[in-house]
């Protein structure tokens, strides 16, 4: 690096080489048409995705657009809180902020109905038995507690049900 | 060189998209471009995109939008943390190496959401300038006050500039503000930054638009009047406003040589300056002649679709162009503090092909 | 029937950022901790503050630095009657917004300016302490008044305010 020529009242100064410099910016955030039809549905313990009318996939939760055909999604489909777990990790590490006791399972659960696997937590079950293809449902938050936000699934947990068969979600893994 | 044109455009602006999200903005004007010319996302070659994260203040925004057009199968894609111009420049360049013959170009922003005075502050030097979260209309006004301090101009041509632009919104359906109002009754409202008046500051606006270009043979296909870009440039000028003169604007004139705006007649030129006093710097950096109609929409200054604005302009001259309306246009659009960063398209229809 | 309405939530956004400041930037910023102001001379002689590290011309790296004056002359200004406000303090957040940090250098009218220090070719972006927009034209004196406890920052420089004895330059 090319030295620099200084002024003599830099001599025996301690040159600052790096700075803090914070900024924060403030939002209202618009969740969308779509995804509020969703949140408002899910205080009322209904999941309610939406159908693309190219493709017929349907989306939960719904973003208002089909991501592979590019338009609209408009017709809503009311799924059940049964699904099958297409994929899973045990999370053993802690980060900040974490609300979760070590170790703990997040699973894709694919909605029985739906097209679209959504992130969700595990309960009621060793973290050494969950597996791809269990079949799970929802465990709500109490009624007084709920709000338009996923959370109002407390998690999901295994209805007991035999295994699903790899053909219904293969095409999820 | 390649032929390359402007074949459809649309958009989209409000003062305030309260409930629909960015892919909800943007999926219904990248449907109507399409089906203006009749093609799929699955027909066009290439797809580049200009939006900032900072406006939306969620990281990779511009992925997920990518939910309004349909990447599926995979699509070739790119996007510019700039104004949809530069995203259009990008695919001008993609179709001149014969990489491709068609190309979407879209952009998008929601100014509303946050305060857009400091987001846009975020984009100035980080050591020395974004601390102060100095906010551009004020540093707009300290652009307007060396015009005035030089005898360059005064506020009645400022408040001309405005009153121009506001009753040519009236024809918009697309300005956010709009309504002729006189010189005299504008000049008597207070100022906001001082010498500028809220009036000579663009509104906050949510939008988008798109544009789709083809080449050669592919444009006319598409297209009975296509509007050919016949030169297209972009420049920059230093980020220290400290450092510039800055009642004038190098790139925007270096940027309008390059791109041949002297070449010929300019019936119409649509200018992305979003303070008054910056259409005056412009106008006079492009040599413009007093026949050009500047800024028909009404420009930025009644809709500001900040990081759409500038592809807008491009899209009102073609338009012009391919209705007939006008033969020859040119159109600008800048980023950055006080005009910083330039680009200049020029368009003509059939006339010397 | 389906409500077609947002729902809508706040979202701050936070970039803690520390930045290395490489040897011109972090000079400048050292010296106004020091409470003096420092630039880069160009190649074509000029003296360039803040600092530029390279050459605006030839782009070549400019290496010295020479100290410049804390007076000097407004060259542009405006008087801001509504400054951008900081964000609503979320109710309970820890640490606390710090204005001094997150906002503007005032929450009254004010007026930002260009200044350009004595013995500097450029202008600095400021602030001026005044009460009222006619105590302030282009070519007023004004002088940098520091602030008390300073941390190597822009803000280091607490406003400029006019020279009561001086005379304006042309």
């Amino acid at each position: 690096m090319t030295e620099l020529s200084l002024p003599a009242r830099f001599e025996g100064v301690e040159m600052i080489q790096r700075v803090r410099i914070p900024a924060r910016l403030a939002y209202e955030f618009t969740a969308g048409v779509a995804t509020s039809r969703f949140l408002r549905q899910v205080v009322r313990k209904r999941l309610v995705g939406e159908r693309c009318p190219v493709c017929t996939k349907v989306y939960v939760p719904p973003r208002g657009a089909c991501p592979t055909c590019g338009v609209a999604t408009a017709e809503q489909v009311e799924l059940g809180h049964t699904g099958t777990i297409t994929s899973y990790c045990i999370v053993n590490v802690a980060f900040y902020g974490q609300a979760m006791d070590l170790p703990y399972v997040s699973a894709l659960v694919l909605l029985d109905g739906s097209d679209l696997p959504i992130m969700h937590l595990i309960g009621e079950v060793p973290y050494d038995e969950v597996h791809m293809g269990m079949r799970v449902e929802a465990v709500w938050e109490d009624g007084d507690e709920m709000e338009p936000t996923l959370e109002a699934i407390r998690y999901f947990r295994p209805t007991g049900e035999p295994d699903a068969d790899p053909a219904t979600y293969g095409e999820h893994v | 060189m390649r032929d390359v044109a402007v074949v459809a455009f649309a958009q989209s602006a409000s003062a305030q998209e309260g409930d629909r999200n960015e892919v909800e903005v943007l999926m219904p004007v990248v449907t109507e471009v399409r089906d203006q010319v009749g093609v799929t996302t699955a027909d066009l070659d290439f797809v580049c995109s200009g939006s900032t994260d900072y406006q939306a203040g969620v990281p990779f925004s511009f992925v997920m939008t990518l939910d309004a057009i349909g990447p599926w199968p995979p699509i070739r894609e790119s996007h510019v943390d700039m104004d949809g111009a530069w995203a259009l420049y990008e695919a001008w360049v993609k179709i001149q190496m014969g990489a491709a013959d068609t190309a979407l170009v879209y952009a998008y922003g929601k100014s509303s959401p946050g305060d857009i005075r400091r987001v846009l502050s975020r984009q100035l030097d980080p050591y020395v300038t974004a601390p102060l979260w100095p906010d551009p209309d004020a540093l707009a006004a300290l652009q307007a006050r060396c015009l005035l301090d030089a005898d360059m101009a005064t506020e009645a041509d400022f408040a001309s500039v405005a009153a121009r632009s506001l009753a040519a919104a009236e024809a918009n359906p697309h300005a956010v503000v709009a309504g002729a109002r006189s010189v005299e009754d504008l000049l008597d409202e207070a100022y906001l930054a001082s010498p500028l008046r809220r009036h000579d500051c663009p509104p906050v606006t949510d939008g988008a638009a798109a544009v789709i270009l083809a080449a050669g043979d592919r444009a006319r296909d598409l297209c009975e009047r296509p509007a050919w870009i016949t030169g297209i440039d972009h420049r920059i000028d230093p980020h220290q406003l400290g450092m510039r003169d800055l009642t004038a604007a190098p790139s925007v004139r270096v940027a309008a040589e390059r791109a041949g705006v002297a070449d010929g007649p300019v019936d119409v030129a649509e200018l992305h300056t979003p303070y008054s006093h910056q259409e005056l710097i412009v106008r006079r950096e492009l040599g413009l002649a007093d026949g050009t109609e500047v800024n028909p929409s009404g420009g930025a200054l009644v809709a500001n679709a900040v990081m759409a604005a500038g592809l807008v302009r491009i899209g009102e001259v073609a338009e012009r162009i391919s209705s007939g309306r006008a033969g020859r246009g040119v159109a600008h659009a800048t980023s950055g503090p006080c005009l910083q960063q330039n680009l200049v398209c020029v368009l003509e229809g059939d006339r010397g092909r | 029937m389906t409500d077609d309405t947002s729902l809508r939530a706040p979202l701050v956004i936070e970039y803690p950022f520390t930045r290395t400041t490489g040897p011109v930037v972090g000079a400048f910023l050292t010296a106004l901790r020091e409470g003096f102001v420092v630039g880069t001379r160009a190649s074509d002689g000029r003296v360039l503050v803040p600092p530029a590290e390279f050459d605006p011309v030839t782009n070549t790296p400019l290496t010295e630095v020479v100290e410049v004056g804390s007076e000097g002359v407004i060259t542009s200004w405006t008087w801001v009657t509504e400054p951008v406000p900081a964000p609503q303090r979320p109710a309970g957040e820890e640490p606390p917004w710090d204005p001094s940090v997150d906002a503007q250098p005032f929450d009254r009218p004010f007026a930002w300016v260009l200044v350009r220090l004595d013995g500097a070719d450029t202008s600095l972006l400021t602030v001026a302490d005044v009460e009222d927009p006619a105590q302030l034209h282009t070519g007023l004196r004004v002088r940098i008044r520091w602030r008390a406890e300073r941390e190597g920052s822009i803000r280091d420089i607490e406003a400029v305010e006019p020279v009561v004895s001086g005379e304006d330059l042309p």
